[in-house]
This record gives structure tokens, C-alpha cells and sequence, in this order.
């Protein structure tokens, strides 16, 4: 049963070392498992954790101490060229800030993880167009990101995270610079996500967004408070 | 294998392209930082095409020397700045016409000898309605064989008749600097010049071979080798030029170099007391004369060079924190660090690479400005446009090295929040 899980973390601590004797505990112990095609909404108020949490998840960062496992292999212990691997070819991140290369048009955003994964050039552009298509933006591909609205911009950063096809998508606030209309949208295109079977995890401190969600966890002072399977799902049309 | 291969080419491809849009988006900067380099590989080909210019020049026989002649005369053509060289040379004897003479007699392997004697100084030449050439005057005394020696043609007029020679008459020959400055449109056969009060009937102009090093050469009044006796005297110094047949050069000037020590007592192990200047002399001793001007041209490029890489690596650094935001999203979706590290050392070695290009171009440019002052052929000096190309890479490789290990080193987290 363990082995079905997509992420598994047992334990895990997270304690910065702020110089001197002072040190900050970000997480005391964290165990969550989150299994194939889940849609996870990450909780809590500032300073809780999620953070810390995320970028542990999204092997931006590694724990103190504590396992954590990802498609049933061991991260914890991986160097930086590993963790590159995974997050090139197992996540796709979105975030609030889009992160989007400004220099680069909307075609060549989304083939930068092709890129690094060594995928041929025609290939590149072929996956990119269609992973553009798929969050609707198939006539935007030569647009570079100051040209497009930031709607928009957050479907490139998607196209970008979905175009390796990863095991998870982690969404960092993904609908935090955007009005609600357009991060609407956006939760309308996640939904679509996760009924194709994509696996998603969503950081967010905004209860009607974390509403969306059919599982949230939430944190307060680096620990677990709850972790809740939502009962009253906010169904999300694009009226 | 071949895919590991083929993921290092996509990988330095994609650094190129990044690495060109963004030197394209610096351009101000970019262009700054590159005329560093510029200016030092300008200097290294620029210098070194002259110097092949002037050696081409020197070699395809468009000197005064023939390619089978050489000169025999009491000091060297180019002198080293070594002082003891210079008082040893200044305190040589003068050749005497005597040991001039007695080559022509007993140089057997010579086509042709030809005596020649000239003044230290430069003369005004005058003609009959008062126009003046500059003070920069050749004037020789010849013999007839000076004519074969020197591969001169009459062009109009006539040669010194032998009476001419015999009697020390005042005629003269022109060169065609002279012609051109005095008589620009009427026929100058015929005229009287004066040199120093003295007049000289003009018999014939010696036809032009196109100026060579500098252009003067043709700027010269011959007269007969008697008159010029007659007039400067008869201590003077002689030269003489030989020519020989394109197999027997060598061993002419062993013949000639051996008669000449006979006649001037040398002792056997002193060295020539006189020098001995061929086409391939003329470049051995170019090269000795230049050498010290390519080291030095060579230290101060590298130090041009050095301060250019500086600024290289001030720039990149400044780069690298620009782009710490863009260095975090790659490192996030998945660049290692060998990836970053690629794209910004692809970005020094370019910028050091559109420098370099831009110095080589106007290096081949400036120094083929020689040439055509020379009229000489240009050239492109390939082995040195290599050595400057290779050099500059270099120079990216080593100062981009630091700032790209800076940026590849880059935390993804922090460089995600970085503002």
C-alpha cells in the first residue's frame, strides 16, 4: 500500500540555523502521505511551515531530518544533481509570481524543461506547442511574456510545469497575483488537470482556493493541525 | 553514448542562444566590455600584418635589391640598438674604389658589378625655371654596369656614353620622383639641372618599378662615377651591387666576401669588416630588428588583455545578480549546476569572441594600411588571427569561470526571492 504513494514524508524537520545560538524550527515532525491523482490543498497562516514544506516537496530544499520518499525513492539523502533530475522530470512548479523568463516568448518558456531533460529540438517544439494548446493558449506561442495578461502568464507557467508530464504539479499560490476572475479560470484549468488524472498539490493561505482542493492540510507553527478530506467541494464552472 | 552527445549539443546550443539574447539586451554594455578585448587583439594582428606586409614586400623582390643581386657596403642596413655594434660598425674602413675595382676584375661567378658612390646627405635638385625637389635627393655616381646591376631602363633619353664616363662630363639620368616633381608635363631630356651650383645636362630618365618602402627610392640623380669624383672627391666610400645567376648567388658572394677580406687584410678569424645585403639578409635582419618591437607588442596586448578580462568578470558578476531570479526559475525546473555553469561561461567566451573578431578585423585592416602605402600586396596573417581568436577564448574561459561557478552555486530557494 506504502509503495502507491506519491509522496511519502515521515518525520520531517526543518530547523535553519540563524547564526549564533538562536535557530528556527520551520517544521517538527511532518508526516503526510499523498497518493497517485490526489488534489491537495496546503493551509496555514504565514510562518507556519508551508513554505518550508513546499519547497521540501518540490526538492528545492532538503529536510534536516526526517525520510521522505518520492514514487517510493529515498530524496533525502540525493545531491543536487539528482534533485535537478527530479524536479526537471517529477514536478512541475507553478508560482504566484509566474517565474516566467521574461526575455523568452511564451514557446520558448515551455520548452525549457525539455531542454534540460535533453529532449531534440523538433520534439521540444512540437510537446510545447501542444502542452500551449492544451491550457488554451495556441495562438500565443511567439508572445513574449510583457505581451501577454496575467492570466495568461500563469497558463504558460502551467504549460511549463505540465510539458514533462511529472508525477506531481505544485502550486504555490498560483492565483495570489491574479483577480479573482482570472484565478478562476486558472482553478478551472487545475480542475481539468486533476480530472486527467495529474496529481496536485496547491499551497495557499486563501480558504476559497484551498476550497477547490478535495484534501487540506493544515499547518500552524511547523506541525500537521489537520488534514481533512473536503466534504462540500466548491464546484468551479467558467461562468 | 551518441544521446549524451546529442543532450550536450542541445545544452550548448540553448547556452548560445541564451547567452547571444543576452548580450543583445546589454548592448551598451556588452559593446563597453568587448572593446577591451578589441583593443588588445587589434594591436597584436595589427602589428603582425604590418610586419608580414613588410616581409611579403621584401620577399616578392620589390625592393631595391633584385632577387639575384646583392650589395656589398661598409655598414649593415639595419642596425640593432646596441651600442658597442654601432661604434664597432662606425670605425669600419671605407670600401676603396680600388677594392671595387678589383671585385669587377676577380669576381668571376658576377653577371654584372656595378660601382656606385654616394653622398651621406640629401640634396635639392633645381631645374632651369627654378621649381625645387625636396632636400631629399639621391645623388650617385655610377658606372655603366650600375645600369644591369640595378635592373634599370632607360625610359627615354640615352645611357652615359663611355666617353662621357672617361671625361667626367656633366650629364645626369633621372629617377622618376624627380621627373615627376620638376617636369610634371614637358620632356626634362635635354634640360639643365643644377645640384650644389653645379649643372648637369639630363641625357635620360630610368623607368619607374613602382615605389617600394616608403616610396622615395626613385627620388635620385645619376651622374657618372668620374664627375662625381671630380666634384665630391674620391674619399667618399664605396659600393658596389652584384648580380649573379639565380643558382651561383651563393657562391658569388662566398667568391665575393673572400676577395674583398683579401683586399682589406682581414685575418681570418675576425669577423666581415663590411656588410653584405641580400633580399635574405634584408629579412634576417628585419626579423632581429623587429623582434624586440613584436615582444613588446605582444607584453603590452597581454596586459590589455588582462584589464579587458577584468572587466569580463566584473561584468558577468554583475550579470549573475541581475539574473538571480532567472537563475533560480532554470535551477527549479530542473537546470544542474553544469547547465548554469555552461550558459554563463558561453556568455564570456562570446563576448571575449565578438571582441576578438572585431580587433582582428581592424587589426587586418590598420595593418594592411602599410600596404597600401607600400603598394604591396595585403596579406591576412592566419597564424596570428588564430593565436588572437584562441586567446581571447581563452581569456572568456578564465574570467567567466568564477562568475558562472558563482551562479550555478546559487541556492534555488533564496534566488527564487531574490528581488
Amino acid at each position: 500500500m506504502n509503495n502507491s504513494y506519491v509522496i511519502n514524508l515521515q518525520q520531517i524537520k526543518k530547523i535553519y540555523d540563524m547564526g549564533g545560538a538562536e535557530e528556527v524550527q520551520a517544521l517538527r515532525g511532518v508526516s503526510v502521505q499523498i497518493g497517485k491523482n490526489e488534489y491537495v490543498a496546503i493551509m496555514g497562516p504565514s510562518g507556519s511551515g508551508k513554505s518550508t514544506l513546499m519547497n521540501i516537496i518540490g526538492c528545492l530544499d532538503t529536510p534536516t531530518s526526517g525520510l521522505y520518499e518520492f514514487n517510493s525513492i529515498n530524496v533525502s539523502e540525493m545531491n543536487d544533481n539528482q534533485l535537478a533530475k527530479v524536479r526537471n522530470k517529477e514536478i512541475g512548479f507553478v508560482f504566484q509570481t509566474f517565474n516566467l523568463l521574461a526575455r523568452s516568448n511564451a514557446l520558448h518558456n515551455v520548452e525549457l524543461p525539455l531542454i534540460y531533460a535533453g529532449v531534440s529540438s523538433a520534439e521540444r517544439k512540437r510537446l510545447a506547442h501542444e502542452a500551449l494548446e492544451h491550457v488554451g493558449l495556441g495562438d500565443r506561442v511567439h508572445h513574449k511574456p510583457n505581451e501577454l495578461s496575467g492570466g495568461q502568464r500563469q497558463r504558460v507557467a502551467v504549460a511549463r510545469a505540465l510539458v514533462n508530464r511529472p508525477s506531481i504539479l505544485l502550486a504555490d499560490e498560483p492565483t495570489g497575483n491574479l483577480d479573482s476572475k482570472t484565478g478562476d479560470e486558472i482553478m478551472v484549468l487545475f480542475e481539468e488537470l486533476h480530472t486527467q488524472g495529474n496529481t496536485i498539490i496547491l499551497v495557499t493561505h486563501e480558504e476559497y482556493i484551498a476550497e477547490h482542493a478535495h484534501r487540506i492540510i493544515r499547518l500552524r507553527d511547523g506541525m500537521i493541525e489537520a488534514d481533512e478530506i473536503v466534504k462540500n467541494r466548491k464546484s468551479i464552472t467558467t461562468e | 553514448m551518441t544521446g549524451a552527445l546529442e543532450t550536450f549539443f542541445h545544452e550548448v546550443n540553448e547556452s548560445l542562444i541564451m547567452a547571444i539574447a543576452s548580450i543583445r539586451t546589454n548592448k551598451l554594455r556588452s559593446i563597453l566590455t568587448l572593446l577591451g578585448i578589441a583593443v588588445g587583439v587589434f594591436s597584436i594582428i595589427g602589428v603582425m600584418t604590418a610586419m608580414g606586409v613588410l616581409i611579403s614586400s621584401i620577399e616578392n623582390g620589390m625592393t631595391f635589391l633584385g632577387a639575384n643581386t646583392f650589395q656589398v657596403q661598409r655598414t649593415p642596413a639595419m642596425m640593432t640598438g646596441d651600442p658597442k655594434e654601432m661604434v664597432k660598425v662606425m670605425n669600419r674602413r671605407n670600401i676603396t674604389y680600388e677594392q671595387a675595382l678589383r671585385i669587377k676584375e676577380s669576381a668571376s661567378l658576377a653577371k654584372a658589378v656595378g660601382i656606385f658612390c654616394y653622398l651621406n646627405s640629401q640634396k635639392v635638385v633645381v631645374a632651369e625655371d627654378g621649381k625645387k625637389t625636396n632636400p631629399s635627393v639621391n645623388v650617385s655616381g655610377r658606372d655603366i654596369e650600375s645600369f644591369l646591376a640595378n635592373n634599370w631602363i632607360i625610359d627615354e633619353g640615352r645611357l652615359f656614353s663611355q666617353g662621357e664616363l672617361n671625361s667626367g662630363s656633366h650629364v645626369a639620368i633621372l629617377g622618376a620622383d624627380v621627373v615627376k616633381k620638376l617636369y610634371p608635363k614637358s620632356d626634362p631630356v635635354g634640360q639643365t639641372i643644377r645640384v650644389d651650383k653645379h649643372k648637369y645636362q639630363v641625357i635620360g630618365i630610368v623607368k619607374s618599378k613602382g615605389s617600394v618602402l616608403g616610396g622615395d627610392n626613385e627620388s635620385f640623380v645619376l651622374i657618372p662615377l668620374s664627375t662625381f669624383f671630380s666634384i665630391y672627391g674620391k674619399d667618399q666610400g664605396f659600393s658596389f651591387k652584384v648580380q649573379a645567376d639565380a643558382m651561383a648567388i651563393d657562391d658569388c658572394m662566398e667568391q665575393v666576401r673572400g676577395i674583398l677580406r683579401t683586399a682589406r687584410h682581414v685575418p681570418p678569424a675576425a669577423e666581415d669588416d663590411f656588410s653584405i645585403i641580400s633580399n635574405d639578409s634584408l629579412i634576417t635582419q628585419f626579423n632581429e630588428f623587429t623582434k624586440y618591437l613584436k615582444l613588446g607588442i605582444i607584453i603590452v596586448s597581454s596586459i590589455a588583455l588582462l584589464a579587458a578580462g577584468v572587466g569580463i568578470m566584473n561584468i558577468m558578476l554583475v550579470s549573475v545578480t541581475e539574473r538571480t531570479r532567472e537563475i533560480g526559475i532554470r535551477k527549479a525546473i530542473g537546470a544542474r549546476k553544469i547547465n548554469i555553469m555552461t550558459q554563463f561561461v558561453m556568455e564570456a567566451v562570446l563576448l571575449s569572441e565578438f571582441g576578438g573578431m572585431f580587433g582582428i578585423i581592424l587589426g587586418i585592416f590598420g595593418g594592411n594600411a602599410i600596404a597600401l602605402l607600400l603598394d604591396a600586396q595585403p596579406i591576412i596573417p592566419y597564424d596570428w588571427v588564430l593565436i588572437g581568436f584562441l586567446t581571447c577564448s581563452l581569456v572568456g574561459i578564465v574570467f567567466g569561470v568564477y562568475p558562472a561557478w558563482k551562479a550555478a552555486n546559487l541556492e534555488p530557494i533564496e534566488s527564487l526571492r531574490y528581488e
